[in-house]
């Protein structure tokens, strides 16, 4: 396994420049998802480490060699494709052993070694059949195969499982996160799923227009997001993030907005210089919320906007006057009716504060 | 408000117009039916009694007659492969290359192809074959048709080829494949199919082409059957309607052979999209 | 400092290199040789064929010399005659009745459905010489079947190709070529929802009332684009000099016949490449306004 390192990378396609400037550097064996919505520019890096697309400036680094204008299949890398590449008239199992015939291994020695790698993936018994007569998880189960049928220094995936339902989903991620443990695999993923992400990720970087916001272990991200665009992108369903009026007297923090009623909060210097603006923006998490009771001193306030019971919590959003949304995870099996009133309850360690520009601002007992 | 027509009139009224159609449009080639099966046949439509096939006989002798089929033949397989071949190659590159200009080559390219047809072409066509000192052979025919149907089929094949997914070579080259390789054993099987489709349409047009070989080639061995069968009926004087009509059946079979074949692996649509 | 590609950029030369020799040799040059030969008075024998003269706009002023411009024989004539020629054939003929085939396919049974199409594309796929043959039987004086269903409706037989030739070759040509139009609208009656149909059924739409409000509006690009290419194609078609070689006396002289004879019969290349560039530049305006039409179609499909 190998070490991967972006050096001051910018790509452009004519005149639309899809990463600017990026810099990582990632370590041996660690399992690195690269996050984002489409067009975030993940894709991009991605085929950038793998020598699919040229950096229009910059260096990438694999394993300390220089490998910006190497051909891919000099890279020491394997891949797994979004729509799994296999090849239609060629079976399974010449599927599986193509790189290895590439590399002029005799066709015992490459059967062989596919038939190690698909029992490993359990699709052992599949390899006389062409991929249209086997099933997507198959195909899925296939194109890693392929991957993995001979040494590579890192294991790069392009949204493997975008194509799979849930079920499957669900499987398949259980399995790589498996053999990332047993391996110590160096690889970069890419998806748009943040489920996947913290699921099987060392280290996330999230990415928005090309740039990277955040770069850190999924806890970090999910507790502490550096911005807003992190904070409601990481989570299911998203941390609420509530637009308040900002000021600072008598030594607190007051924070106003519809339906919001909340202790005053002892100010930090941080908090004190991006109160100067007067906007800020207050996040807490669904599972942060509970229903209102005496004693609460953090509550918002609304009408029942939508209640889905999930089976085992209930999804209760309230709309606050000002037509702000905020969802609460509710473990209850209590009936709120749509146009009630509706009180939930937080406690104030686990707000979230961020300045007018989305930047988190750091909690007193932070660094 | 008018009452809704009466569906079942309306039904057979259209029924009506379709038989008849149909019938008109088939009339011409009744007389095709019978008339190489029938020993007497002339140009007039008889059952033929008995249906006898010596007419088949009678074209098998004739050396001239087979020698142009043979001509056709070297002269649409020679075509055929040079169109396959330069077209896949040539379609490939402009589907997966970064040549500067591509889009604005095919766009001219097809702008050309339609405006040199052959009947403007004749002259500079037959000048430029002459130059070459090639007139009167198979090669020069076989160049011209290579030359005139490659355009088209650059541009089918080429849309063909961007329709299979890039992923494919490149996670072959992810795997350590050559641009070379990737081609040879992932591309090239899967542009098969596209490749059949020209091979097939390339063929029929050249097997019933008139026009090119009438111009370029002069002695009788070498003209193609479409010309042999053209100068057995023009002749002043009565065409030998036995000869003819088996002779062109035979000639005509190549081509619906291919149509049964391109209509059952791909349907009609085969033929719709390929003239356009 | 190289970029990655599927085929490299010098590789991709390399692949384009036969099909560019081949389309530059046969179609591009030609393009411009008949244009240079339309300038002299060049022929196949005598002096004045290994040595031609440039005669600037000769030919061209020979072509265009009104006081010939109508003569039965003469370019006039001919552009003219191919004209009238293109309107009847391709414009009316193979554009009309390949909408009403169509048209009946979609609403008669798939028995009748498949005679219909299968004469109809017979009549397409066959090779030329041997419906130019078959239409030459057809329309034989003493035996040909056109002329026994005339005598059996108690009709008088007609000498087709002698009285009334032209009328001969725009029926042939219509009948030849109305298969592509059927097919193309064929498909693009079949890409518009059968809802649409089934919601003008119910509202107690006819027949016409359906082909005129809801098929035809929606498959109008594909209308004109079947028309630029059906009149490009029957402008070019040769095939009818297999039925009457343009005779007789030059009243199925069609301008791709009449270049044929001034070039291989008369041997006057000069003049008969002149006629090409007058065909290329009318075809250069039929296949201009079709591309500008084939981009703009994606839009008009909606």
């Amino acid at each position: 396994m190998a070490s991967v390192e972006f050096q001051n990378i910018s790509k452009s396609f004519g005149a639309f420049v899809a990463v600017p400037d990026i810099s990582f550097q990632i370590a041996d064996g660690e399992f690195i998802c690269l996050l984002g919505p489409s067009g975030c520019g993940k894709t991009t890096s991605l085929r950038m480490i793998a020598g699919l697309e040229t950096p229009s400036s910059g260096r990438v680094m694999i394993g300390g060699r220089d490998v910006t204008y190497l051909h891919p299949k000099d890279r020491g890398i394997s891949m797994v494709f979004q729509d799994y590449a296999l090849y239609p008239h060629m079976n399974i199992a010449d599927n599986i052993a193509y790189p290895l015939k590439v590399r002029g291994e005799q066709e015992t020695k490459r059967h062989a070694r596919a038939k190690e790698v698909a029992d490993v993936l359990k699709i052992g018994d599949l390899l006389k059949r062409l991929p249209s007569q086997i099933s997507g998880g198959q195909q899925q189960r296939t194109s890693l195969a392929r991957a993995l049928v001979y040494p590579s220094e890192v294991y790069l995936f392009d949204e493997p499982l975008s194509n799979l339902d849930a079920k499957l989903r669900l499987e398949a991620r259980g399995f790589l996160n498996h053999l990332q443990r047993d391996m110590g695999m160096t690889a970069v993923y890419v998806t748009h799923d943040q489920a996947e992400a913290m699921a099987l990720a060392t280290r996330i970087a999230v990415m928005d227009k090309g740039r990277i916001v955040q770069f850190a272990p999924p806890i970090e991200i999910y507790r502490r997001p550096a911005t807003t665009f992190v904070a409601n992108f990481v989570g299911n369903p998203p941390m609420n993030l509530v637009p308040v009026e900002a000021s600072v007297g008598e030594g607190a923090l007051h924070l106003r907005a519809e339906g919001l009623q909340l202790a005053p909060i002892a100010p930090t210097e941080a908090i004190a210089k991006a109160a100067k603006s007067g906007r800020m923006t207050l996040g807490v998490r669904p599972e942060h919320l509970r229903i209102a009771g005496q004693g609460d001193q953090n509550i918002v306030s609304g009408e029942l906007f939508a209640n889905e019971n999930m089976g085992p919590e209930s999804l209760v959003t309230l709309e606050r006057g000002d037509n702000g949304r905020v969802t609460a995870r509710i473990f209850t099996d209590d009936e709120i009716k749509v146009g009630t009133s509706v009180h939930l309850a937080f406690d104030t360690r686990h707000v979230t504060l961020f300045d007018d520009s989305g930047a988190r601002i750091p909690a007193a007992d932070e660094r | 408000m008018k009452k809704p027509p009466n569906i079942f009139v309306r039904r057979t009224v259209f029924s009506a117009a379709a038989t008849f159609l149909g019938t008109v449009f088939a009339l011409p080639l009744v007389w095709f039916v019978f008339a190489p099966f029938n020993a007497r046949a002339e140009l007039g439509l008889a059952i033929p009694s008995p249906f006898t096939l010596s007419n088949f006989a009678t074209v098998f002798q004739n050396t001239f007659a087979m020698q142009a089929l043979l001509n056709s033949l070297i002269q649409a397989a020679g075509g055929v492969v040079l169109v396959g071949g330069a077209a896949t190659l040539a379609a490939y590159a402009l589907s997966r290359s970064p040549i500067p200009g591509k889009g604005a080559v095919t766009y001219i390219l097809l702008l050309f192809s339609s405006v040199v047809s052959g009947s403007a072409a004749m002259v500079p066509i037959f000048l430029i074959i002459s130059a070459a000192g090639l007139i009167d052979t198979h090669l020069a025919v076989i160049l011209v048709f290579a030359g005139g149907l490659l355009p088209t089929a650059m541009f089918i094949l080429r849309d063909f080829i961007d329709a299979i997914p890039r992923s494919y070579e490149e996670s072959a080259m992810v795997a350590g494949a050559s641009p070379l390789q990737a081609f040879f054993d992932v591309a090239l099987p899967v542009i098969r199919p596209g490749i059949v489709v020209v091979v097939v349409w390339a063929f029929v047009n050249i097997w019933g082409s008139f026009l090119i070989p009438f111009i370029l080639l002069r002695s009788d061995k070498l003209m193609p059957a479409s010309v042999a069968i053209y100068s057995f009926y023009s002749e002043a004087g009565t065409p030998i309607v036995t000869l003819l009509a088996a002779y062109s059946l035979i000639y005509s079979l190549p081509v619906i052979a291919l149509y049964l074949f391109a209509n059952w692996k791909f349907g009609f649509r085969f033929f719709g999209g390929i003239k356009s | 400092m190289k970029t990655f590609s599927l085929l490299s950029t010098r590789a991709g030369a390399l692949f384009l290199a036969p099909a560019s020799a081949l389309v530059g040799v046969f179609v591009i040059i030609p393009f411009f040789w008949v244009i240079v030969v339309s300038f002299t008075n060049r022929t196949l024998l005598g002096r004045t064929a290994v040595d031609p003269d440039f005669v600037g706009l000769q030919n061209y002023f020979a072509l265009f010399n009104p006081a010939t411009f109508f003569t039965r024989g003469q370019f006039g004539f001919s552009l003219i005659l191919t004209i009238q020629f293109v309107l009847l054939s391709a414009l009316i003929g193979q554009a009309l009745l390949g909408l009403l085939l169509a048209w009946l396919s979609q609403t008669v049974t798939p028995t009748l459905k498949s005679f219909l199409q299968t004469a109809v594309i017979a009549a397409w796929i066959l090779p030329e010489v041997v419906i130019g043959f078959a239409w030459f039987a057809f329309l034989d004086y003493d035996n040909g079947t056109l002329n026994m269903i005339m005598r059996g409706l108690g009709l008088p037989p007609g000498d087709w190709l002698l009285q009334q030739p032209f009328w001969v070759i725009v029926f042939f040509n219509t009948w030849r070529g109305a298969a592509f139009s059927m097919m193309l609208f064929n498909s693009a009656f079949q890409s518009i929802p059968p809802s649409y149909f089934q919601a003008a059924d119910v509202a107690g739409a006819t027949s016409w009332q359906k082909l005129r409000d809801i098929a035809l509006p929606l498959i109008r690009g594909h209308v004109v684009t079947d028309l630029i290419l059906i009149t490009m194609w029957t402008f070019n078609v040769f095939t009818p000099f297999l039925l009457t070689h343009g005779g007789p006396s030059y009243r199925t002289e069609i301008l791709s016949i009449y270049t044929y004879r001034i070039a291989f019969k008369d041997f006057e290349f000069g003049k008969g490449a002149a006629v090409g560039v007058v065909i290329m530049l009318i075809n250069l305006a039929f296949a201009l306004v079709y591309l500008r039409l084939a981009h703009k179609k994606p839009v008009e499909a909606e």
